[in-house]
């Protein structure tokens, strides 16, 4: 396998929990939010690989972190082999910087998020109501590549809003993006990640703030995007349905670790963690005759301050042992390509 | 910009908005053009008989004369230039520097908004009018020193709203995709912050116009304005002087009502904007705009074929 | 009997211009007591003006034109104000969208139950009602003495199951939820959508479940009403509508609604967007994003209502013409 775009290795990221003057007259311990608590995983190029996890799984986190927008405490990331997190601020060492050709902090930094691009997850949100379309294109051009041609410009702007669907792009350009739909203004936002030809697309549920009418176009435009200009996509999502009609390869976290990771439609249909399976039983499905076998797990994903003892998901799950509230399982692999970090499911070769 | 024409259109029909809008412009107009149109020019010589001093409201002398002989109306007139100039000037600085301690506070939080903000809060807690009498008279008088004690003291207000606004801000997805496609510093405040805030700020500016009109008549009434000039203030200070034991009324009047008629033109103005432009007061952020697309005006439509079918 | 009917129901709004925009047109449904209806279409549609006219609580802008809604036999729209008062909360009941979010944020979860039972005058005594709160909590499945938490205490599948106690507080036939699972992680909304099916058994209670998302009304919906552009698409029960969907509307929703048990398969979307209610098409609501329209005929001339088989209605023109379509 040629070398992956993006590698994590071992990715802690604790946030301390603030101690009071109180906490410390009684000498209380020092909480930490353990929101990665040891996650190691790769993506190869032109990959499209779906990051599942509910709220406080750590997905999110987890995209700020390979973004650059936070540092991990532990652990390294690398991104087209170089060390992503020092390449974001602008800190890599002389050797890395003459492979990349740049030497400033801020060229460093300017390099890197031409790059990794991402995008956001609320379509009303992402875009400043004050900026036309045309400016909303036009700004990531401007920053990096100040000075650059009006007919240039134009030129990547329109090519980047047509191939989003937002064809003619002069119809686009004047608007402000409340006068566009939900679905449209998803489509500037790609778009605009898109004008910079990056290497890495990070889509933070691109679609779960759409109707579902209009979802499937956009993972189309998603997956189109990959085909054509080959760029790798990392898509955050809770919702496994649709991971499934799009990703190649899938990885569901739980508080903060890995526990299952495969091809997107082998995960699906023959799941091996019971967090995963419990996950496919409860997706809602358009059929009514499926009722019945759902696992619905009880109480919510704990408080990531305090993880339970050995294995984490042991409180809640509906096959756990007495082995598992002692022992934390580490992400084995579990087939070709399959990974799981489960004591008791199938596939696992462990010493008993 | 189609929000500025948007707001125009809103403001223009508040009748409250009108109606200060016209009071300004009437002032304001008073202020410009009004020493043409005076009858005299109070800053002339005039030989007076000891009648014409107080003299009451004649057919010459509209609103009679002040202790020294001269016409009140005339005095009236060209003492609107003073408070204007004072309230505009000062309103404009104690905005620009509010603006900008604001911004640096909330946008970098840490150390920076430390330090401004003690600043700030020291600056606020200190009582406005006697800080002002100390700087003044050991200072000196003087038009700019006004000024400057006005602004010293108001900019405190602007920058505490243009921090909180800030920080609101700074935390909205479209200011982190900015971010994230590697905008820099002076950028993103420029492009993705200020545009948001000044709406706020200029709401502010114009109640603040007011307050310092009210400061500079205070200073002068006590005395400290600059004895060269004529304000209403100074109207004010030698009528209390002067014109009440003669229950001289035109004397005394004329410049209170008209420090209350500016007053009150700026406030229905600037209560008119901020209703217009204060995203707190706003509840749209209360119903989700996509529920609203189907009740919504007509606007220019962008859908209708051109909407992609990917 | 049936607990909710809703006979000709016709809403419309008034604009700043003073426009009439018809939101709901000409609706018809009922609920036997005990049965759920999940009420289906995209943003827009007009779904959530429905369920505020059933409790009459349209915004000032909001008028109900025609039509009657009867509760139990009685014609809500007739009486005063003052009886529907009395009604509300009491005989039917409703779980806002974003409710979980509108809690108070500085009274305790149970003093909130309590003042819902109290203002009711279900129970006038304190203690009284306190218990009752309890009750109520354990019942969605909160221990009660979480109920002496403040609402930021909670996760938000627990603030929305503490919605849901509120409205059920004072016993209700009718409960009307709306979106009551979006925003809540996909093993929540399971949860809740659990939680409604059981009290709906234990409580024999009607419910209105109104939403954007099929899956949940495949869950537990009886029957399914799918709106467009404030007109019924389609009536049905739940088997028939998911199995054998008739509206070309709801056959493209069923489309695009991806399906985990194959996953990798063909998804659509619908192309265009819903109509804008000052610009309502003359003919067929849908037609301009129908690929099976008609020419000369949808655009031109509503759909009838077509009876498909017992309990299966669907408004459209290609039914009259006994054209089958899968």
């Amino acid at each position: 396998m040629t070398k992956p775009i993006l590698e994590v290795k071992d990715l802690y990221k604790y946030f301390p929990v603030a101690h009071s003057m109180m906490d410390k007259i009684l000498r209380r311990p020092h909480l930490e939010v353990k929101a990665l608590d040891g996650v190691s995983f790769s993506v190869g190029k032109a990959e499209i690989v779906a990051l599942v996890g509910e709220s406080g799984s750590g997905k999110t986190t987890l995209s700020l972190n390979i973004l650059g927008l936070q540092s991990p405490t532990r652990g390294e990331a690398f991104f087209n082999d170089l060390p992503l997190g020092k390449w974001a601020v602008g800190k890599l060492d002389q050797k890395d910087r003459r492979r990349i050709g740049v030497k400033s902090r801020r060229s460093q930094t300017l390099a890197f998020r031409r790059r990794a691009q991402m995008i956001f997850q609320d379509p009303y949100e992402s875009l400043n109501p004050r900026q036309s379309i045309w400016e909303i294109m036009a700004e990531p051009l401007e920053i990096h590549f100040p000075g650059i041609r009006e007919d240039v410009k134009e030129r990547k702007v329109r090519s980047a809003l047509e191939d989003c669907g937002l064809t003619p792009a002069e119809h686009f350009w004047d608007r402000y993006p409340d006068e566009l739909s939900g679905g449209q203004r998803q489509r500037v936002v790609i778009a605009s990640a898109l004008v910079l030809e990056p290497d890495l697309l990070l889509a933070d549920e691109p679609v779960s703030m759409l109707d579902v009418s209009i979802r499937a176009d956009i993972l189309t435009l998603l997956r189109t995007i990959r085909d054509v200009r080959g760029v790798t996509i990392l898509y955050t999502t809770h919702d496994l349905a649709t991971a499934g009609y799009f990703t190649d390869r899938m990885i569901v976290m739980y508080l903060g670790r890995i526990v299952e990771e495969g091809p997107t439609i082998e995960v699906l249909t023959s799941p091996k963690h019971p967090y995963t399976q419990a996950l496919v039983s409860v997706a809602p499905a358009p059929n009514p005759r499926k009722r019945k076998q759902r696992v619905i797990l009880k109480g919510e994903l704990p408080n990531a301050v305090q993880i339970p003892s050995g294995c984490r998901f042991h409180p809640r799950c509906p096959i756990a042992q007495e082995r598992c509230k002692q022992e934390d399982p580490s992400l084995t692999d579990a087939g070709p390509n399959r990974r799981v970090a489960c004591l008791f499911a199938e596939g696992i070769k462990r010493n008993e | 910009m189609n929000t500025k024409d948007k707001i125009w259109r809103a403001f223009i029909r508040k009748p409250m908005a009108l109606v200060g809008l016209g009071m300004l412009l009437v002032v304001i107009l008073m202020a410009v053009i009004g020493p043409f149109f005076a009858p005299y020019d109070p800053n002339q010589r005039v030989d007076v008989q000891p009648s014409d001093i107080l003299a009451p409201p004649d057919a010459q002398h509209w609103l009679g004369r002040d202790d020294a002989g001269k016409d009140v109306l005339s005095l009236l007139i060209y003492g609107a230039r003073v408070s204007l100039i004072v309230g505009f000037v000062s309103a404009f600085f104690s905005m620009l520097i509010g603006t900008v301690v604001g911004l640096a506070a909330g946008y970098f939080g840490g150390r920076v908004n430390n330090i401004l903000m003690r600043i700030t809060d020291f600056l606020m807690v200190i009582p406005d009018l006697p800080l002002m009498l100390v700087i003044v008279s050991v200072w000196g008088r003087g038009l700019w020193k006004i000024i400057f004690v006005i602004v010293l003291l108001h900019w405190t207000y602007t920058a505490r709203l243009v921090r909180s606004q800030v920080i609101s801000i700074k935390e909205r997805q479209y200011v982190m995709r900015a971010r994230s496609m590697g905008a820099s510093d002076v950028r993103i405040i420029t492009k993705h912050i200020l545009p948001q805030v000044l709406p706020l700020i200029f709401a502010q500016a114009v109640l603040d116009i007011s307050s310092s009109i009210i400061a500079e008549s205070t200073l002068s009434f006590l005395g400290l304005g600059d004895p060269t000039l004529i304000s209403w203030g100074m109207m004010l200070n030698f009528a209390f002087e002067r014109a009440i034991s003669r229950m001289a009324w035109w004397f005394l009047l004329p410049p209170g009502i008209a420090i209350v008629w500016v007053s009150l033109s700026i406030i229905l103005i600037g209560n008119a904007l901020e209703e217009l432009l204060n995203p707190r007061l706003k509840t749209h952020h209360l119903f989700d705009p996509r529920r609203m697309i189907a009740i919504q005006a007509p606007v220019e439509s962008a859908h209708s074929e051109s909407e992609a079918t990917g | 009997m049936n607990s909710l009917e809703v006979k000709n129901l016709s809403v419309e709004y008034l604009n700043e211009k003073g426009d009439h925009l018809i939101a709901v047109e000409n609706l018809s449904f009922s609920i036997p007591q005990g049965k759920s209806l999940g009420l289906v279409g995209e943003s827009g549609c007009g779904k959530t003006t429905v369920m505020l006219s059933l409790m009459r609580l349209l915004p000032e802008a909001g008028r109900i034109t025609s039509g009657q809604v009867f509760l139990n036999g009685l014609d809500l729209m007739r009486i005063s104000e003052k009886e529907i008062q009395k009604i509300r909360w009491k005989e039917i009941a409703m779980v806002f969208q974003g409710a979980m979010n509108a809690l108070n944020p500085v009274r305790t979860v149970e003093s909130q139950i309590v003042e819902a039972l109290m203002v009711h005058e279900i129970l006038s005594s304190k203690a009284d009602a306190t218990k009752r709160a309890g009750e109520l909590l354990e019942l969605v499945g909160i221990p009660s003495k979480r109920g002496k938490q403040y609402p930021f205490q909670f996760s938000g599948g627990m603030r929305q199951r503490a919605v849901i106690a509120m409205a059920l507080s004072c016993s209700p036939k009718v409960l009307i939820a709306d979106e009551p699972t979006t925003a809540l992680d996909v093993m929540v909304q399971a949860q809740i959508t659990d939680l409604l099916q059981r009290l709906q058994k234990e409580m024999n209670l009607s419910l209105v479940l109104v939403t954007h998302d099929l899956g949940v009304v495949a869950e537990i919906c009886d029957d399914v009403l799918v709106m467009y552009g404030g007109v019924m698409a389609e009536h049905a029960d739940s088997d028939s509508l998911f199995n054998r969907a008739s509206h070309p509307y709801t056959q493209r929703l069923l489309q695009a609604f991806p399906d985990i048990a194959n996953p990798g398969s063909k998804l659509a979307s619908i192309p265009g967007v819903p109509p804008r209610l000052n610009a309502l098409p003359p003919g067929c609501r849908f037609e301009p994003r129908c690929d099976l329209r008609i020419a000369g005929l949808c655009e031109k001339i509503q759909p009838p209502v077509i009876q498909i088989s017992e309990g299966h209605s669907a408004s459209c023109h290609l039914l009259a013409r006994g054209d089958q379509h899968d």
